[in-house]
């Protein structure tokens, strides 16, 4: 294993053993879910919604559940004044994977922990075509995870983090959410998962770009 | 990290907004050096001390640090330790575990005797196993020391070294210093200027204005 890899995987599990004990990112986006999937069961009662309303519902609640928690990974750094003593530890390049792997780790949780609770409670949310829905999730928490680690890289140092955060994040997850809102919906209708062949490339696709995007970009936007 | 250590600082400046903070800064220094940053409050000294740490880039002229290692990034850190007053701890870890991530971050192995030596020596070793939150500013600038000397740095760089430090902490530093100077190279900032002749070469950041 390469000095780098090691890097990344300490600047994770650090990340991970901070929330662990500080449980900042968990508890907002816990509280988050559980709150909007409330919200929209005593909304739609007993009647229900449309297949393509409530898979958009769906993209909705992870979305801004992501926007509540994805950013603590870098504006933790800044509110305790850690960032440049993680600067001097490693290169930028190890820090970003190493946030990058947290945030994936967290978003597939939130993300699974999200679908399992909106399947049971939203009334009419039925998945007739199971590997479209789950490669769906999987690309989507992947891509929400790459796209919220740099944008909350740019964030971390202004004053009005809470309101940029979703601001800035919703154009550049355009995209990825139109993707997995189109192939939930299909997930919901039963369609072949070659049907779906296309919204898994335009993720990949996205996924790879942002990732290198970011990558690349890292060190300008996370030193002075 | 052993061997020659040098920094060469070649007409240096820092502008922030469009305002001067220093400029035409100059000096070269090979190890075993000791260099001496002053100024009033808000000459630029802990710019500039950033500016050697590598955490901030230089608006001009140039400024290298060249060391075992040192053609890459990771070696480049390697090279430098720093104490400074906007440099935190992990507060919800312990000290000692504030300095196994540190070399865990680095990528490198963790000895935990060398650690224990460390915190001994600023006399935290008792309350190692606290989280760094519980302890006093005093305490928390000495674990910075400790974690700044964690990966044997051959350049060691002090903003305000004796800051929330009693007696016995003042003392722990003078001799963290001394031993600094006599394998690499020590960088102080400060506003006191009572030990200014102790150093080799000095940079005054009110000169010129």
């Amino acid at each position: 294993m390469t000095r780098w890899v090691r890097s990344v995987i300490a600047v994770f599990l650090k990340d991970w053993h901070s929330e662990l004990r500080t449980r900042y990112a968990v508890s907002a986006l816990g509280m988050f879910v559980i709150t909007t999937i409330a919200i929209i069961m005593f909304s739609l009662g007993s009647e229900g919604a449309p297949p393509d309303v409530l898979s958009g519902m769906l993209w909705v609640v992870i979305f801004f559940a992501a926007m509540s928690g994805l950013s603590r990974t870098f504006v933790s750094e800044e509110e305790r004044g850690t960032s440049m003593t993680l600067q001097l530890l490693a290169p930028g390049s190890a820090v970003f994977f190493g946030k990058l792997l947290f945030n994936l780790v967290l978003s597939v949780a939130l993300n699974a922990v999200t679908v399992v609770l909106y399947a049971a409670f939203v009334n009419g949310f039925v998945i007739k075509t199971l590997s479209i829905f789950l490669v769906a999730v999987l690309l989507g928490s992947v891509g929400l995870a790459a796209a919220a680690t740099i944008i909350a890289a740019i964030i971390a140092r202004a004053n009005t983090k809470g309101t940029l955060y979703p601001v800035l994040s919703f154009p550049i997850l355009l995209p990825l959410l139109l993707a997995v809102i189109n192939a939930t919906r299909l997930a919901s209708e039963g369609a072949f998962f070659q049907e779906a062949a296309g919204e898994f490339q335009l993720l990949i696709s996205y996924i790879v770009v942002v990732v290198t995007a970011s990558a690349t970009v890292f060190d300008f936007v996370w030193k002075d | 990290m052993t061997g020659p250590t040098s920094i060469v600082a070649k007409e240096i400046r820092k502008v922030f907004n469009r305002r001067i903070i220093f400029e035409r800064i100059s000096f070269a220094l090979h190890s075993p050096r000791t260099l001496v940053v002053s100024g009033r409050n808000g000459s630029g000294k802990s710019t500039l001390v950033k500016i050697m740490a590598g955490v901030l880039g230089p608006s001009g002229g140039t400024i290298a640090l060249s060391g075992p290692g040192s053609a890459s990034v990771a070696g480049r850190l390697m090279l430098t330790g720093l104490v400074s007053p906007y440099l935190n701890l992990y507060e919800e870890f312990t000290a000692e575990e504030n300095l196994r991530l540190g070399m865990a971050i680095r990528g490198l192995p963790f000895d935990r005797a060398f650690a224990h030596e460390l915190l001994r020596r600023v006399g935290l070793f008792t309350r190692k196993d606290d989280p760094v939150r519980a302890y006093s500013s005093g305490m928390k600038q000495r674990a910075k020391y400790a974690f700044a000397l964690i990966h044997r740095p051959s350049v060691l760089l002090l903003d305000e070294p004796m800051a929330n430090l009693d007696a016995e902490g003042m003392a722990i530093v003078k001799e963290i210093m001394v031993d600094q100077r006599q394998n690499g190279i020590l960088v102080v900032a400060t506003n006191d200027l009572a030990d200014v002749d102790r150093f080799d070469e000095r940079v005054d950041l009110n000169a010129g204005r």
